[in-house]
């Protein structure tokens, strides 16, 4: 069914109870043209535009619980293309542009708000450091803009921007095309699309093994039986190390990490942008329910636990209220936590093998909901090709060992920091 | 998290820092790249039992080999680095 506003009609009059399945309940066929390893937002994304652009419809997505039970579902849902290198400015540039015809291209909307991302600077050497980033997006033609610290007052009317905050703010700067969407939404949008393509959608469906034939992957075993098919793409972000384990590769350039996220009880809206602090790490958004959306730091050492500790939950509800000092006395409604694969160098790994048969989607550090629709289209590309797509031969694997890294901040293979 | 600090006792996880993967061996200096690369770059990130390396940064400062699951957090012991555990 494709939904338009007489289908919003027609269901609200019917109470809502007749909107049909939104993709199917496949049952695992014994062979494919490919797999893709993982249902998040990479995975279905990948499986999406292997059915739309490489014509390759015979495939499934196994996942090993639910759609948008995942980290798709478990991000701040900030979207932006605000970074620095060259490599990583094309490839997430290309995202936001997929980002923003996503809605119509899936017939579902995925709720883009393009609603700026306020980066905050509390010295005249950010400043620098921020004219200096804003330059290099503006050469690849990416829009940003600084900010004094008036025309940052007059957008974040909460922001404490007086000489006595504890980090008093100079100024700032936005990309205004950034913003955020309704996480959940674009991973059932991409789900129901790629089904409409003819995708098997698999969930409940956990692997547990790789079928192989001599040095060749040729299919995975599942807890729904053995699946075969010449190319198998992995999308597992969080637990590649550990699947990556059972194709006979011990160490990876990841560690896993867990990654706290906030949402406060509903205010009155306050906050109509995305606004990160610069002397600490959290970004903070309001959602159209009123929540306040936050985040800050990863806990800093590996963790397969889906749950965070205190110390980085006091350290940014201290960052929130020292911006805006008025939320001091808000209550938290909910927290969780996400694994991270956390980079040697804080940049993605889309590549083809390591293994004959197998093709790599890892490495995304904090930042993967953003790349969700770019890290598909280079995948898929990478898959039905055997080759990387030109927005992603930096990202190969091999970068660590020949000296190539791609590391934003320049701190070095110390994955904790990134 | 509570670390168990051979000269502090049990303290809690925000005096320490942490360092990381304790498994790792580094290579002699005219190593071979490839040995380098390796032990800069890839780790096994286990799922389960894992030993690293913390600071005690707020206390004795010295650098400590925990064992400690990755999965429950539960900490099983805490050694001076470079002993054997």
């Amino acid at each position: 069914m494709r939904h338009s506003v007489f289908s919003l009609v027609a269901n609200a009059l019917t109470g809502n109870a007749r909107w049909p399945r939104q993709w199917r309940a496949a049952t695992p066929k014994p062979a494919y043209d490919a797999i893709v390893v993982g249902g998040g937002g990479h995975g279905l994304t990948t499986a999406y535009y292997l059915a739309k652009e490489h014509g390759l419809t015979n495939i499934a997505v196994v996942e090993k619980g639910w759609i948008g039970g995942g980290n798709v579902g478990r991000n701040t849902t900030i979207i932006r293309s605000n970074y620095m290198l060259p490599e990583n400015s094309r490839f997430y540039e290309l995202g936001m542009k997929l980002w923003e015809e996503m809605s119509q291209e899936l017939n579902y909307n995925v709720m883009f708000s393009q609603r700026g991302v306020i980066n905050l600077a509390h010295t005249s050497a950010q400043m620098d450091a921020f004219a200096r980033r804003g330059n290099a997006m503006r050469l690849e033609g990416i829009d940003a803009e600084l900010m004094t610290r008036e025309e940052v007052a007059a957008r974040l009317p909460g922001l404490d921007v007086s000489d006595r905050a504890r980090f008093p703010i100079v100024g700032g700067m936005i990309q205004p095309r950034a913003g955020t969407a309704r996480h959940d939404a674009v991973a059932w949008g991409y789900a129901r699309a790629a089904d409409k393509l003819g995708v098997d959608i698999l969930e409940n469906c956990g692997v547990t093994g790789f079928i192989r034939d001599g040095d060749r992957i040729v299919g995975v075993e599942t807890t729904r039986g053995a699946i075969r098919a010449p190319k198998v793409g992995v999308a597992v972000a969080g637990h590649t190390s550990e699947l990556m384990r059972l194709a006979g590769l011990d160490r990876l350039p990841i560690e896993s990490h867990v990654l706290q996220a906030f949402v406060s009880e509903p205010l009155k809206p306050l906050i109509d942008t995305v606004v990160t602090f610069g002397a600490g790490h959290l970004y903070i958004s309001q959602s159209d329910k009123g929540g306040l959306v936050f985040g800050g730091d990863i806990d800093g050492y590996n963790s397969y636990a889906q749950r965070g500790n205190m110390p980085v939950i006091r350290h940014v509800a201290a960052e929130a209220v020292s911006m805006f000092p008025n939320l001091a006395r808000l209550r938290l409604l909910r927290h969780w936590g996400g694994v991270m694969d956390m980079s040697m160098d804080g940049s993605p790994i889309i590549d083809v093998g390591p293994v004959p048969g197998l093709y790599l989607n890892a490495g995304w550090c904090y930042g993967g909901f953003k790349a969700t629709p770019a890290s598909g289209f280079c995948f898929a590309h990478t898959i039905a090709r055997d080759e990387p797509h030109a927005l992603n031969a930096a990202f190969r694997l091999d970068r660590f060992a020949a000296g190539r890294t791609l590391d934003e901040k320049g701190i070095g293979p110390s994955p904790q920091l990134h | 998290m509570l670390i168990p600090c051979p000269h502090c006792g049990l303290r809690d996880l925000a005096e320490f820092t942490y360092v990381g993967d304790a498994t790792r061996n580094r290579p002699i200096l005219d190593a071979p790249e490839g040995d380098w690369a390796d032990y800069l770059y890839l780790r096994t990130n286990p799922m389960g039992r894992h030993a690293e390396h913390w600071q005690h940064t707020a206390g004795c400062r010295s650098v400590l080999t925990v064992r400690r699951d990755t999965v429950t957090h539960e900490i099983f012991g805490a050694t001076m680095a470079g002993t054997q555990a």
